[in-house]
């Protein structure tokens, strides 16, 4: 099972990056280099520390950003899903929040934070709370009430139902939230480092496509993703490590 | 408060009066508008098994939640062992229709979660968890997630959940439901030795006339809402005659008559 999925990532990798390379070679545009074109260029400035020193840029709104998101959106989704009063309170914020159009409000950000970490840190949690805060939220109103009752009936203190129970049974969606809320965040990272200042992987972007160096351009954005998807994975396999039922299927199904 | 009408089935003098391991006093209950309990009491000998057998929605889960502690009544009172209940106790242990067992969790986990939540070493709780897991049948399945079980195996479980806190009354609501005829009829025969083995009371809800009367010592049957017990059905000599033989006996099928009898005027 396990090996059959990890064929299929492979061949699904290779067709992406065999139509890229396609795609590059008729060329769609001027402006679209090959896959190993771009991959060359991913390898010389792995090379010469141009990547590693934007990723130091990049990686500290980014990381911030996430971890703050993670924390305080998983906390206050579980705060919202267990009181009806909080969830009246805090639910429109959040809704609202994953439908402003960012970019409108980056202007804004800059205004109040200036162009500095803190205006950064704001558009990645702006990009990736909502989607963490809702999905906990609702995973936790959706707990089975046979499993809140079961515990009570075996004298389970609140606070353990909450522990034992419900952030177990919330876990699946929990993490839904949060692999959508990753991508969101590094999506939010590239976003201002795009539109506040050109910095880090931001600032390679811009850099590359202003002095029409394509390669370089596209080798940062795959650069961006790739690392997206190791933490994804990364994510999968904690949840995995901790819940290891829930992932593979439900009593109830 | 209206007294139920006891009518034995066989016996036509009254057994000895034994001590109740629970007393319901009657017990109200409405759910905003809909009243689904009035002003019922029943008496449920220890020991023993006492079903209660009623057409849907009437309010059997309603009274096992009641004694389980997990609702409120509006008015009346449960006491278990001569004490007032006033909430979820270690005297009681619930089995659940839908077995309400933790996916994330495996066999041995679910089982020993009663305990686990009652903060008993690891060690120990396994040990007693696994005794349970073999008494009901489930040896080699410590490690199974419940998505790898089938319907019964994952009610056995539940069963052995709540075995394995040792409580004085066991409160089953409809545990069979969820399973297919065979291994229903085959719980029911385990279900019998338990009851001959285990120092238990056990209160099980059934929505079959069969069932109640091939496994119980007392049958209360429940009117439709506002729900009151309208008759108590006690078959005694069944109890003692051979189990493999008791489908086929004419007092066996006489008492599914007569339940069947009473019961048909609220089910048109
Ligand atoms: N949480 C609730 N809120 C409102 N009404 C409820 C609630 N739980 C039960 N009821 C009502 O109370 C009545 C009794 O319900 P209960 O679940 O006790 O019936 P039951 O005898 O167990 O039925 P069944 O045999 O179908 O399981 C039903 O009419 C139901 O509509
Ligand atoms: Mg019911």
């Amino acid at each position: 099972m396990m090996r059959r999925s990890l064929w299929l990532k492979i061949v699904s990798a290779v067709v992406l990056f065999g139509a890229w390379q396609i795609a590059g070679m008729i060329p769609v545009s001027y402006a679209f280099p090959t896959f190993f074109e771009s991959m060359a260029a991913l390898i010389r400035m792995a090379g010469d520390g141009t990547l590693l020193t934007a990723y130091i840029e990049t990686l500290r709104p980014l990381v911030v950003g996430v971890g703050i998101s993670a924390f305080l959106g998983i906390g206050l989704g579980l705060w919202i899903g267990l009181s009806a009063k909080f969830d009246w309170l805090f639910s429109p914020i959040f809704i609202v929040m994953q439908a402003a159009p960012l970019a409108a409000l980056i202007p804004l950000l800059v205004m109040a934070y200036g162009i500095g970490l803190t205006s950064k840190v704001f558009v990645v949690c702006i990009m990736a709370m909502p989607v963490i805060v809702l999905n906990t939220a609702s995973a936790v109103r959706n707990t089975p009430a046979s499993l809140k009752e079961m515990g009570r009936s075996f004298m389970a203190s609140d606070t353990k139902i909450m522990l034992r129970i419900i952030i177990p049974a919330a876990s699946p969606v929990i993490f839904s939230g949060l692999r959508l809320g990753v991508s969101a965040g590094f999506i939010g990272a590239i976003l201002a480092e795009l539109k506040i200042t050109p910095t880090g992987v931001g600032d390679i972007i811009t850099y590359s496509r202003s002095i029409a160096d394509y390669p370089a351009m596209y080798a940062a954005i795959f650069s961006i993703i790739l690392l997206a998807v190791l933490f994804l994975n990364f994510l999968e396999r904690l949840e995995v490590y901790l819940f290891e039922g829930n992932v593979r299927g439900y009593a109830s199904d | 408060m209206v007294m139920p009408q006891i009518k034995e089935a066989d016996v036509p003098d009254m057994p000895p009066q034994s001590d109740n391991a629970v007393v319901a006093r009657g017990i109200s209950k409405t759910y905003g508008s809909v009243e689904a309990l009035r002003d019922l009491s029943l008496e449920f000998p220890r020991g023993q098994l006492t079903s209660l057998l009623g057409p849907s929605g009437c309010g059997k889960t309603t009274l096992l939640k009641i004694i389980a502690g997990l609702l409120k009544p509006n008015s009346g009172e449960i006491e278990v062992n001569g004490k007032p209940v006033k909430g979820p106790g270690p005297d009681r242990a619930f089995v659940f229709q839908d077995f309400a067992l933790m996916p994330w969790a495996n066999v041995l986990r679910n089982v020993a979660f009663g305990l686990e939540l009652r903060g008993v070493a690891t060690s120990e709780r396994e040990a007693i968890a696994e005794k349970y897991i073999a008494e009901v049948g489930l040896a080699g399945f410590e490690k199974s997630y419940p998505h790898q079980l089938s319907g019964g195996m994952r009610q056995r479980v539940g069963l052995a959940r709540a075995l394995s806190v040792d409580a004085d009354v066991l409160l089953m609501d409809e545990p069979f439901s969820a399973v297919d005829e065979q291994t229903r009829r085959k719980f029911q025969e385990d279900l019998l030795n338990l009851v001959q083995n285990e120092n238990k009371t056990f209160i099980f809800v059934t929505h079959s006339i069969e069932e109640a009367v091939y496994v119980s010592d007392q049958i209360a049957i429940l009117l439709p809402r506002p729900s009151r017990v309208s008759e108590i059905i006690r078959p005694t000599d069944l109890r003692h005659k051979n189990v493999d033989n008791i489908r086929r006996d004419p007092e066996y099928l006489d008492i599914v008559d007569s339940i069947w009898a009473s019961l048909r005027s609220y089910v048109e």
